[in-house]
């Protein structure tokens, strides 16, 4: 039956989001003949909408609704109320990425095992391995447009990245380049090539970037069978007495609540509404929250070693000019235990204008030190670090009883402390991003505190064993046969390299499973 | 901001009806003008006294010393509301306490910036200086006639972005 749906319809598969892994699922199910319903939270918007302002595109895109934080990291004291940078939109954080599309390393889908035990690190291997993901890597590849995969080209280098191409080689890097970029280098799908217009965080204007807003979801909806649903906010999911999904209570547009009935229902609100919607969920059946029997949810909370190395020069850069992520040294992201940590990470490319810099150069810093970093912002270059960090079953998301939203539902907290190992990472991380810029004549070099979280993941963990994690290998439940993750909070390890592509690829490849599992007549 | 279009209020006029307050402001009934009366700022909840050591006190959070006066006070403008008011009364008059706690006659009779930044270490944990520092990151940075000072290009999508306007320019590589 084409879209739209009546709320009584239980035929349709429910997703609830529409970023990187809810608008690709959407649409890529569409396209299998499969009908959706996607619930969006956020509002509706083109690349037309979007703007070219950091503060302006903050109040227009990011996710604002109240949170809280705990734990030791310097987010919760500086930004107590923001514990992540995403995006409540139709096309959700896939507006807002870089575009910095990297497959995981083999070794990474192997944590545990390349890793060993260590110490308050709840390591687990994954259930699938890149052998298995190449396909789906090739499909997500494709689909993003991604550059120097297929027969595309590099994106060009700009100010920013030149300054880190030749430091970096000045040290003896050797995998330098402009990144595997879903960001065109040349008209691709049609979508523009890259204008060089930086903004990236603040959605492509010109389309050069993949986003699930202007690809995956009107190409879903062109089918017929996908109908999107924006400002409705999804409170819980409902079930039956046999313990299946049966349909998702959510407050409409107009304000109202109603309940969606669904056959499969596919959670995909990110690493914090993901788990916050589950724990939501509870009910006599399930008095943990839904799909936790094994006591993971909202578990493992991951956002990358993150942290920034801005060096300034007796010369203009002039950062802000380009492509903001299209460059990378990836000397650094494969596991070498002698480096004093597990793991490896990448250096990227990364700038923000004066108001966001201001922002996030040293919350709370004031005074001449603060002033005189600002002054020389035109010479400055900057590189963001992303490494893997690892899992820790007390950093997590929990229903916060004490503060409620405008629903009246609990707000999630969102719980990190650092491990050593992420610390002695981002230490290590530091010093090479400082050396990369003295060796080109940096007069002054600084480190910068990870922002708000952009990668948020691992808080419904994949894992075959029921007692270990939330997902099978196909994102499917082990508790609820007909309910789904399909985000970023399935990843068991968050591995080095940026999620989204990951995200992309697990949802293709979780569509063709619901498919099959339709078409079989299984679910 | 709402500045005093100067063409409604002489410079002789303006100076005639102010007061010397610190080094750089002067203050009237209403309002808080520069000096050399090269801006002013008019104020209907905050003292003018007050006003003035506020901007005094914006500049010496975030010193940038080719900023004019008048985008700190364009920054802390916002802090003169019937609502905030007293709180900001209140927290002026304990930064010139704390001022004459160190012999001096108020935070503008100091004369240095070292002797304020003193003054404001002493109380840069309380709320208060956390509410005009934290108001300063957007009030100040977020002012688009301050980013050419920093060099800084804003927008850029209406230009076409910089694929042909130097996003590669780079000389000294």
């Amino acid at each position: 039956m084409p879209a739209p749906y009546d709320l009584n319809d239980d035929t349709v598969v429910v997703i609830i989001g529409t970023g990187a892994g809810g608008g690709v699922l959407a649409n890529e199910l569409a396209q299998k003949g499969v009908s959706v319903v996607a619930l969006e939270a956020g509002g509706r918007y083109v690349p037309d909408d979007y703007i070219n302002d950091e503060w302006d595109s903050f109040g227009q895109l990011a996710w604002v609704d109240p949170r809280t934080t705990s734990g030791d990291w310097r987010v919760a004291k500086d930004f107590s109320g923001l514990p992540a940078w995403i995006v409540k939109a139709v096309g959700g954080t896939s507006i807002h990425w870089a575009g910095a599309s990297l497959r995981f390393q083999d070794h990474e889908f192997k944590a545990l095992t390349t890793y060993g035990q260590v110490p308050g690190a709840n390591l687990l291997d994954w259930p699938i391995d890149l052998k298995e993901m190449e396909p789906w890597y090739d499909l997500a590849e494709t689909k993003l447009g991604v550059t120097r995969t297929g027969d595309r080209a590099g994106l060009p280098g700009n100010n920013n990245f030149k300054v880190l191409e030749a430091g970096a080689r000045k040290l003896g890097y050797e995998k330098v380049h402009t990144g595997r970029m879903a960001i065109n280098s040349a008209e691709y799908d049609g979508r523009h090539q890259c204008m060089q217009t930086g903004f990236c965080f603040q959605g492509c204007k010109w389309g050069a970037k993949w986003s699930s807003a202007y690809t995956d979801i009107p190409r879903g909806e062109a089918t017929g069978l996908l109908e999107v649903r924006d400002h409705c906010h999804a409170l819980k999911i409902d079930h039956d007495a046999g313990g299946r999904a049966t349909g998702v209570t959510y407050v409409d547009k107009a304000g109202n609540q109603v309940t969606q009935k669904a056959r499969i229902v596919c959670v995909a609100g990110n690493s914090i509404e993901s788990p916050r919607l589950l724990l939501n969920s509870a009910s006599d059946m399930f008095p943990q929250g839904l799909a936790n029997s094994s006591g993971q949810v909202g578990r493992n909370y991951m956002r990358h070693v993150t942290g920034s190395v801005y060096g300034i020069f007796d010369k203009p850069v002039r950062m802000w000019r380009g492509t903001t992520m299209a460059g990378i040294v990836q000397d650094e992201a494969h596991h070498d235990p002698a480096r004093g940590f597990v793991g490896g990470y990448e250096l990227e490319t990364l700038s923000l204008g004066i108001p966001f810099m201001a922002a996030f150069l040293d919350p709370g810093g004031w005074g001449r030190e603060f002033t005189t970093a600002l002054d020389s912002y035109e010479n400055m270059a900057g590189l963001w670090i992303v490494g893997e960090d690892m899992p820790q079953e007390t950093n997590r998301i929990t229903l916060n009883h004490a503060v409620k939203d405008r629903f009246g539902q609990p707000v999630p907290d969102v719980h990190f402390t650092d491990h050593p190992n992420d610390v002695a990472m981002r230490n290590h991380a530091y010093q090479q991003g400082k050396a990369i810029y003295e060796a080109m004549g940096a007069t002054r070099t600084l480190p910068t505190p990870p922002y708000p979280s952009t990668h948020n993941l691992g808080t419904n963990r994949m894992s075959d064993d029921p007692r270990l994690g939330v997902v099978n290998r196909w994102g499917r439940t082990h508790d609820v046969e007909n309910l789904y993750i399909s985000d970023g909070s399935q990843f068991t390890t968050g591995a080095a390299e940026n999620p989204t592509l990951t995200i992309v690829a697990l949802a293709i490849r979780q569509a063709d499973h619901i498919a099959g599992e339709i078409a079989k007549g299984a679910l | 901001m709402t500045l005093t279009n100067r063409s409604t209020l002489t410079r002789r006029e303006l100076l005639a009806r102010s007061l010397a307050a610190g080094a750089t402001f002067a203050v009237g009934t209403g309002f808080v003008a520069a000096r050399d009366a090269a801006w002013a700022l008019e104020v209907t909840h905050l003292k003018p006294e007050t006003m003035a050591t506020l901007i005094q006190m914006a500049r010496d959070i975030y010193p940038h010393d080719r900023i004019a006066d008048e985008f700190y006070a364009a920054a802390v403008k916002g802090h003169d509301t019937a609502e905030t008011a007293p709180t900001i009364e209140a927290g002026i008059a304990s930064l010139d306490a704390a001022a004459r706690g160190k012999g001096f006659t108020s935070y503008l009779g100091t004369g240095w910036e070292r002797d304020r930044v003193d003054i404001l270490r002493g109380m840069e944990a309380g709320e208060f200086f956390q509410t005009i520092r934290g108001g300063l990151v957007t009030g100040l940075y977020n002012q688009k006639a301050v980013w050419p000072l920093f060099g800084y290009e804003g927008e850029s999508f209406s230009h076409g972005g910089y694929i042909a306007r130097g996003f590669d320019d780079i000389n000294w590589i």
